[in-house]
């Protein structure tokens, strides 16, 4: 952790476009599989990056190596560069722990701990020994996801009882308690309906002016709507060996990419040609 | 619902609805009704064989032994030649004993050996799968091979424990591990593993996301597999015969030395003398037996349902 000391992570930049990730040559494998090939492209801090493409593009694996969650995974791998505010984040000297608790993760499916709605928040900062009252730490958390206001009343209920987005909304809580940096969501909003999406959006734009988020999306509209920036990623496939690699097409400020793409793919994509 | 309790009008509806039925998707054929009659006939002549076998056992054990049930067949010593007055003390105090340290060994034994097959091993590794299967393999090992695994290591041998309840613990201790075991890997495996991805994104450590929130999701069902096999611990008598319960005591038995018995070597030994005295006598103990069994197991159910988590 000495190169990826806490001050140098929250470091404020004079510069805008500060570069909270960036990603060099990037590969994944999956044992000897090869999942996603040479991804290059930036993260920008206070920015909503969105990841889309086809099932099997490789957005959601590089999303889970940007914290270490792939580690889970056994035999998958990470080569290339990829680095965290200067800092390679595979180095050896990084501890996969603090990677996590800095990059923040919310899953495609909803997921609450079977217990109280208070505990799911108070879980991450009590655990980790952070320090502050916990009460606070959890109203703040509460509010920040815009939840407080639904639930102040049954904190001590359990977490099962909320609605599917509701959960969502905790689960964000739940990531924001920690105070990280980032924020890396994994389809969202993919189990929701249009009214709690639409919540979870609006919170999203909100939460970019603390965090820097990532999301992975199947609703190009989705994307369209919430990031500032967008990657296309595809899957390129070699018949002959039979296997199914996921590239990187273009990466650009979003309305370039649904407007005015550069590659032909993305505009078939974006157009709903094809995917 | 019985068509008696059908009133007459709804009847009609219902005939009603059936002829439509037949109308449209035509008659039932009757080859395939039969068929469904005789394997329904097939599966319930299963189902009654073994139900008759326990109704017998318990209605044997209830005529022969239930004019001797009382409180003095619990707290009497026993006897080898007064069988009107004796009962099953040292033998009852030395199975809860035996159980009391089969429970201290096989919670942490078990409970570790499956976080660690679940959530630690890699599976890999050829030696993880080797030893996944070799559990599974032990479960199916016959009680007697343990007992003489507990006399050839336990009472001498490398721990020379010597002929002590102790002993007799280790010994079933070791027999129903694999089960326990398995029973506990059963449980680690239907937590969601979205339980433990959302704790570790939280920056907790595999360990802490695995004791806070995987083990207290798994703990009911791994209790259920644990009390089941304090049940089957109970009736064990083979090994813990090998491992010194084969002594007639007649004083309370001590964990740590000296001899003891168990419940059901109790019962074997009364049974095989010659007075019909003494087989009522372990027709009682039978039902003892069987008492305790069926509180153990309803504890099991009970815990299930209460704990019981739909994902």
């Amino acid at each position: 952790m000495k190169e990826l000391g806490k001050e140098k992570l929250m470091a404020e930049s004079a510069s805008t476009k500060e570069e909270v990730f960036s990603l060099d040559g990037v590969n994944v494998y999956y044992g000897d599989s090869l999942a996603v090939k040479d991804v290059s492209f930036p993260i920008y801090k206070n920015e909503i990056t969105s990841l889309i493409g086809p099932s099997g593009c490789g957005k959601s694996t590089i999303l889970r190596s940007l914290n270490r969650m792939n580690d889970l995974i056994p035999g998958a791998r990470v080569e290339g560069d990829l680095q965290y505010h200067g800092a390679d984040i595979y180095g050896s000297d990084i501890d996969p722990v603090q990677v996590r608790k800095i990059i923040g993760m919310v899953f495609q499916k909803p997921n609450p701990f079977p217990k109280s709605i208070y505990e799911n928040v108070a879980f991450g900062p009590q655990t980790l020994g952070m320090k502050g009252n916990l009460d606070d730490i959890v109203e703040e958390a509460l509010v920040g996801a815009a939840l407080w206001d639904e639930v102040k009343d049954r904190l001590k209920d359990n977490a099962f009882g909320m609605s599917g987005g509701q959960q969502q909304r905790l689960c964000i809580a739940r990531t924001i308690a920690v105070k990280p940096d980032v924020i890396l969501m994994d389809e969202p909003c993919s189990a929701l309906d249009p009214v709690s999406t639409y919540k979870i959006e609006d919170l999203m734009m909100k939460l970019k002016e603390d965090y820097t988020i990532v999301i992975v999306t199947h609703n190009m509209q989705q994307a369209a709507r919430v990031a500032d920036k967008t990657a296309f990623f595809t899957v390129s496939s070699n018949d002959e060996e039979g296997s199914r690699t996921g590239v990187l097409v273009e990466f650009d400020e979003t309305g370039k990419i649904f407007s005015n793409p550069a590659d032909q793919r993305t505009q078939d994509y974006v157009t709903g040609r094809f995917g | 619902m019985t068509s008696s309790s059908v009133p007459k009008r709804s009847r009609s509806a219902m005939d009603a609805s059936a002829a439509a039925t037949q109308a449209l998707y035509g008659a039932s054929d009757p080859g395939l009704r039969i068929r469904s009659i005789v394997f329904r006939s097939a599966l319930l002549l299963s189902m009654t064989v073994a139900l008759i076998a326990i109704i017998g056992i318990i209605s044997w054990a209830v005529v022969e032994g239930g004019q001797r049930l009382s409180l003095g067949l619990l707290t009497n010593n026993p006897s080898s030649f007064r069988p009107e007055t004796a009962g099953y003390r040292p033998a009852i105090l030395g199975s809860f004993q035996i159980i009391a340290g089969v429970i201290a060994l096989i919670i942490p034994l078990g409970v570790g050996a499956a976080l660690y097959l679940e959530q630690f091993a890699n599976k890999q590794r050829w030696y993880n799968r080797a030893i996944e299967l070799n559990i599974q393999n032990l479960a199916g090992v016959p009680s007697i091979v343990f007992g003489i695994l507990g006399l050839a290591f336990i009472v001498r041998g490398p721990l020379d424990m010597g002929f002590i309840a102790a002993a007799g613990s280790a010994t079933i201790a070791l027999l129903v591990l694999p089960t326990v075991i398995l029973a506990s890997r059963e449980a680690i495996k239907a937590v969601p593993p979205s339980l433990l991805e959302g704790a570790m994104a939280l920056g907790v450590t595999r360990w802490q996301a695995v004791w806070k929130m995987v083990l207290p999701a798994a703990a009911p069902g791994m209790l259920t597999g644990i009390i089941l096999a304090v049940a089957r611990a109970i009736g064990e008598a083979a090994p813990l015969l090998l491992v010194g319960a084969a002594t007639f005591v007649t004083f309370d038995p001590n964990f740590w030395e000296g001899g003891y018995s168990a419940l059901p070597v109790m019962i074997y030994q009364y049974a095989g003398r010659p007075q019909d005295e003494f087989h009522v006598l372990a027709a009682a103990g039978v039902l003892v037996m069987l008492g305790l069994v069926v509180v153990v197991n309803s504890v099991a159910v009970w815990l299930r349902a209460k704990y019981e988590r739909t994902w």
